[in-house]
């Protein structure tokens, strides 16, 4: 009993994780309708830009700021100087630029930062009161992080008139540029806010799973699983869809498949989701007009 | 090609065929096993070609049926004594049933859905290879090592022994025709006309009568089995299977050799291999990190600047000279 608790916690606290790289993916679905392939390795090069800080002396809380505006900066500029550029452009061609930053964030990770493994410092306590048998301090805070994360983003969205400007472009890209909102900005603002909700993630997992170059792949794959189950369209579906994925990850690694095949559990979700319920848990059925 | 004329025409091919029926002599073992692997690779990307070029289902996983035929090669050679050249209809054929039943989940994701599916599918490749209940089958981390197969006959051309390399060379020439003379003939016709329809508008391709989850899957079905006997022929080439040959950068790498050459292109194929074969090996010496991040450069220089690839600037070169020539 005491062992299936414990499974369940650290599950909800990968879960957190997980629903915010689903997170992530929703923010871009959102405003463009496309699934960014790079989020993963986007997340692992901020990582390394907060480890390089944290080596050059920096305090942890320092490092972990200037990493999230650095990211902001990243992802913005990166839809202005090339995603701009093939906004309007087929599925396939968008796919295929999203690889193409795949493979240049994969590459300047290693290039720049060399392919061992690196172990990234946490920023919580070893030992705290909160902590129990049950549940680390570094999985309790990075939780914390993340539904902080959460919130202000909720608030954000709904309570900010920035908010409400990027909900305009995303829904009604034409009606909002009539009423004056800068559509593209709007976009380029939501790869940035995807960037830095990313590196927050990458800086949460990584004193979990070491830091290397292709650190984030499996745990896109689950960032992918979670935001399909829950549906691809909702933030509220990301979250939820990003716990149970989470638990059911650790459940049946545990009990039932093994840690070998952890991949292809996420294969299987996505695969189950998109024939079964393609619109996931909270999404919405789309109707498309011929 | 109409401004050579028929014996002009004629004359090329004969020279371009003989070119390629020498050239194995001209050069070393090695080079000879890298000529090998373009012919793998191009046989590879022109079955995806057949998928996402022309049908446009986008695929991120064709490593997978790749790394299926050649995992069924290798079964059947170290398992059950099957000689080699058997062992390439054999990888087809579970191919297309693999890629068959991929097809089918694959009717109901669109765009971008279906290239994360497949995606998941690569990354989880080598996985699947590594579990223990199939150690016994596949060999497990190890792989399974193979014998290269011996020229059935001795010969020699300018002082060059027909050494193993140099006879799968023109095994694998010979396949490699057959695929793309095959592939050549189900795309000018009917079918051909149906997968491009399905790509560009399927709502007009249905009403014009085209059965859309029949052609989808076929295309599936056909495109898994030719990436298969690529994977085949490479297990031979190679001679070595394991499963980190698998992994997701295989997948990648046809995409880019897709990409470079030309989608939707069949010759392009064969531009692509090359790409992939060699441009890794001088951008190796600069850094290890240097070919994917070339890649990743190179794939959104070609999206933004010529998305048609090399056969694109090729076919549009050539038209400009017969619009001056007449």
């Amino acid at each position: 009993m005491d062992a299936l608790l414990h499974q369940i916690v650290s599950g909800l606290a990968n879960g957190c994780i997980y629903g915010s790289v689903a997170l992530a993916l929703v923010m871009i679905y959102q405003s463009t309708h496309h699934i960014n392939f790079a989020q993963g390795e986007m997340a692992t090069f901020s990582t390394f830009i907060a480890w390089a800080l944290i080596q050059a002396g920096w305090p942890y809380w320092a490092a972990f700021a200037t990493t999230v505006a650095i990211s902001f900066a990243g992802g913005l500029l990166l839809q202005r100087l090339v995603l701009r550029q093939v906004e309007k452009a087929p599925v396939l061609t968008n796919v295929i630029v999203f690889i193409g930053l795949l493979l240049i964030f994969n590459a300047l990770s290693g290039w720049i930062f060399e392919h061992t493994l690196k172990s990234f410092p946490s920023p919580f306590p070893k030992d705290s009161v909160l902590a129990s048998r049950y549940v680390s301090a570094h999985e309790l805070g990075s939780a914390a992080v993340m539904l902080g994360v959460l919130g202000a983003l909720f608030v954000f969205f709904r309570l900010t008139p920035l908010g409400l400007a990027m909900r305009a472009a995303a829904q009604n890209p034409d009606s909002a540029r009539l009423v004056g909102i800068r559509v593209s900005w709007m976009l380029a603002l939501g790869w940035g806010l995807a960037a830095a909700i990313g590196s927050v993630a990458g800086m949460m997992i990584a004193p979990v799973v070491f830091l290397d170059p292709n650190m984030m792949a499996g745990i896109l794959l689950y960032g992918f699983a979670a935001a399909l189950l829950g549906g691809i369209d909702s933030p509220l579906g990301a979250v939820v869809g990003g716990f149970v994925v989470g638990v059911l990850e650790n459940l049946l690694g545990a009990y039932v498949i093994g840690t070998e095949l952890k991949l292809s559990v996420a294969l299987v979700l996505i695969v189950a989701t998109l024939t079964l319920r393609p619109n996931g848990l909270f999404g919405k059925t789309v109707v498309s007009r011929v | 090609m109409k401004a050579l004329g028929p014996r002009g025409l004629w004359l090329t091919v004969a020279l371009l065929v003989l070119a390629l029926l020498v050239l194995p002599f001209l050069v070393k073992n090695y080079r000879v096993f890298q000529f090998n692997l373009v012919l793998v690779y191009a046989i590879a990307i022109l079955g995806l070609n057949l998928l996402t070029g022309f049908n446009g289902q986008i695929s991120l996983g064709h490593g997978a049926f790749y790394a299926f035929g050649a995992y069924t090669a290798a079964v059947l050679m170290d398992k059950a004594g099957v000689p080699y050249w058997a062992t390439l209809p054999a990888a087809g054929l579970l191919c297309f049933g693999f890629g068959l039943l991929l097809g089918f989940p694959a009717l109901r994701l669109a765009g971008p859905y279906l290239a994360l599916a497949t995606y998941a599918l690569a990354l989880a490749v080598p996985q699947l290879l590594k579990y223990k209940r199939l150690e016994e089958l596949t060999g497990g981390v190890q792989g399974i090592v193979l014998v290269k197969p011996d020229a059935p006959f001795a010969f020699s051309l300018l002082g060059q022994p027909l050494s193993q390399d140099r006879w799968l060379y023109f095994f694998t020439l010979a396949v490699a025709a057959l695929m793309f003379l095959l592939s050549w003939n189900l795309l000018r016709g009917r079918v051909g006309r149906a997968l491009v329809a399905i790509r560009d508008h399927p709502i007009a391709a249905t009403a014009m009568g085209i059965n859309l989850p029949l052609f989808k899957s076929l295309a599936f079905g056909v495109s898994a089995a030719i990436t298969g006997v690529a994977g085949a022929l490479g297990a031979i080439t190679v001679a070595f299977v394991s499963p980190d040959s698998f992994t997701v950068s295989l997948s990648i790498f046809l995409l880019v050799g897709l990409v470079v050459g030309g989608l939707a292109s069949i010759p392009g194929a064969i531009f692509g291999a090359v790409f992939i074969q060699f441009v890794p090996n001088i951008a190796d010496d600069i850094s290890k990190s240097a070919p994917s991040a070339i890649y990743g450069v190179l794939l959104i220089a070609l999206m933004i600047l010529m998305p048609s690839g090399v056969m694109g600037v090729l076919n549009g070169a050539w038209a400009r000279l017969r619009a001056r020539g007449s």
